[in-house]
């Protein structure tokens, strides 16, 4: 691919990530160096164009082709989005996408807010069965979309037996966690009844 | 709820009171929140999506807050009482133009609303007239509090609130702020000031948000990033800048007066005379004279109209709404010459324009 700026080879491919909006160039090393040096200095800078041409801070992350080429096929296990797929929506798929792309989107996410950790408010969460309390954090309860999806697997294979063991172990969770919840109705009861 | 008693309230945005009415319209607090057992929305099924619909209704009906709002099946809707929906700002317009199961509660002062499967799962909104950004921050936090004991909203330890796009993670909070500023508009002053807002990480953006074109010189002034910082010190990153920007304008109108009496007499009459007199007039063109004559009563210079409404038909004359008043659908050419009918009966002093 030629870069997008001149006639060379294009090395780098950089996302940017804009509110609402995604745009991806294409540059040979020199224009990158160039296009990231003004991304990384718009203060000062009343050329709009430098900053990436909004109001809206973007941010960048610059990778060369054989890096991004392996890290597009990275999919997450629980809702299968790929780093492709989220870099052409500029949308992630499921909750667990911060754990398992944590390490691509930690610098895109410092260059957005200027900042890599939470101090916010916490949630109120409601008491676990038998008083346990539940964590802070809903990665246990976000595995729930990936068991789903392999209980549909097993569903759509006739495999059954193994469904059942997928719908029990998404109960176990949604148990502790929506105690007082009607049963999920994404889980509907896996194959025939049992005789 | 029946969306045609709201067309006859102004809804809280344009409700025209509140401190710093006369150039802040309304201070808005949002929250992006997400269910953690289902795919964020882009990448939901239908089933998906019609689960955490009926999920998120149920949990909010139950709530106490949910006992005050009424629930608007929005992927029912007519395309008609969605774009009304949005000129109200109850709801984006993205979530208007979206597909599949969708919903929002709205409170009957039209403070409050939560959109359902928008960009997010979940989207709390708190709206409050004038400058009270406090109010409508304290306000969203005992919402957020009721619906998250009964939700398990997406949460990690380091990244704080987990959303669909990473520009909201953290805090999930978006406060804003929508000001007139027509006189820094008219002293093209108006974008040094975009400028150095962009330099503190605020965003500027239209009337209707994210892409907007700024219609009838108001501006929504909102924070730009969601994580590091406290929803607190967010609130007053905004809230901040707020009585810096009403001194430039009430400078700017001052200016207006003092140096450019004539001129700035003369631009608001004519917007005024345009208004009573138009035979055919758009939606866009109706908001940028309105705000011109909004800024000539507040300036004293146009004495027999008042805010309250000016506020009204600023509202009134959007397409959705007009249709709704009239009680038919119309397309553009007709809404433009029932527009231009509706402003002049308005302004011949009959009673508000009332549809006979």
């Amino acid at each position: 691919m030629k870069c997008q700026e001149c006639d060379k080879q294009a090395v780098f491919h950089i996302t940017e990530l804009e509110t609402g909006e995604v745009r991806e160039l294409h540059l040979c090393e020199d224009h990158a160096r160039t296009y990231l040096n003004q991304s990384e200095s718009p203060e000062g800078d009343d050329d709009e164009k430098a900053s990436g041409g909004g109001l809206t801070g973007p941010l960048t992350v610059g990778q060369t082709a054989d890096e991004l080429a392996l890290l597009d096929k990275k999919a997450c296990p629980m809702c299968g989005i790929t780093f492709f797929e989220f870099r052409n929506q500029g949308r992630l798929g499921c909750p667990h996408d911060y754990v398992h792309f944590e390490k691509e989107l930690e610098p895109l996410i410092a260059n957005i807010h200027g900042a890599a950790q939470h101090t916010g408010r916490k949630p109120q969460r409601p008491q676990a069965d038998e008083g346990s309390q539940l964590p802070e954090g809903t990665e246990e309860l976000t595995t729930v979309i990936g068991l789903r999806r392999s209980m549909q697997e097993a569903i759509a294979c006739e495999d059954y037996e193994q469904a059942r063991e997928v719908r029990d172990g998404i109960r176990g969770i949604e148990d502790r966690w929506l105690p007082d919840a009607a049963r999920d109705p994404g889980s509907p009861p896996a194959g025939p009844p049992t005789s | 709820m029946k969306l045609d008693t709201l067309a006859d309230a102004v809804g809280e945005w344009l409700r025209g009171t509140g401190p710093e009415s006369d150039i802040v319209m309304s201070s808005r607090v949002r929250l992006a929140r997400n269910v953690a057992q289902y795919p964020f929305v882009s990448r939901m099924s239908d089933q998906d999506r019609g689960d955490v619909e009926r999920f998120l209704r149920e949990r909010i009906s139950s709530s106490s807050v949910g006992k005050q709002l009424d629930y608007i099946d929005v992927g029912r809707l007519e395309e008609i009482d969605r774009q009304f929906l949005v000129e109200r700002q109850l709801i984006s317009r993205e979530h208007a133009e979206a597909q599949g199961a969708r919903g929002v509660a709205i409170d009957g002062l039209e403070q409050v609303s939560l959109m359902i499967n928008e960009e997010d799962h979940l989207r709390i909104q708190c709206m409050h007239s004038g400058l009270d950004l406090r109010g409508a921050w304290e306000q969203i936090r005992g919402v957020d509090d009721q619906i998250g004991s009964a939700v398990p909203y997406a949460y990690h330890p380091k990244w704080g609130y987990l959303t669909a796009c990473p520009t909201n993670v953290g805090t999930g909070i978006r406060v804003s702020v929508m000001l007139h500023l027509p006189a820094l508009v008219i002293t093209r002053q108006i974008d040094k000031v975009f400028r150095s807002l962009h330099k503190i990480s605020l965003a500027v953006r239209g009337l209707y948000g994210e892409g907007s074109q700024a219609m009838g010189d108001f501006y929504q002034i909102s924070n730009q990033t969601t994580l590091g910082k406290s929803e607190e010190e967010l609130v007053e990153q905004v809230g901040d800048v707020v009585p810096v920007l009403i001194d430039y304008e009430r400078r700017a109108r001052e200016f207006l007066v003092r140096e450019t009496q004539q001129n700035v007499h003369d631009q608001v009459s004519r917007a005024y005379g345009i208004l009573r007199t138009a035979q055919t007039i758009t939606a866009e063109e109706t908001m940028q004279l309105l705000s011109r004559v909004r800024m000539g009563v507040l300036l004293g210079l146009i004495g027999d109209v008042k805010i309250a409404d000016i506020n009204s038909l600023l509202i009134r004359t959007q397409p959705a709404h007009l249709q709704k008043l009239r009680g038919v659908e119309l397309d553009t050419k007709d809404r433009n010459i029932e527009r231009a009918r509706y402003l002049r009966r308005h302004f011949e002093g009959g009673p508000s324009g009332s549809p006979n």
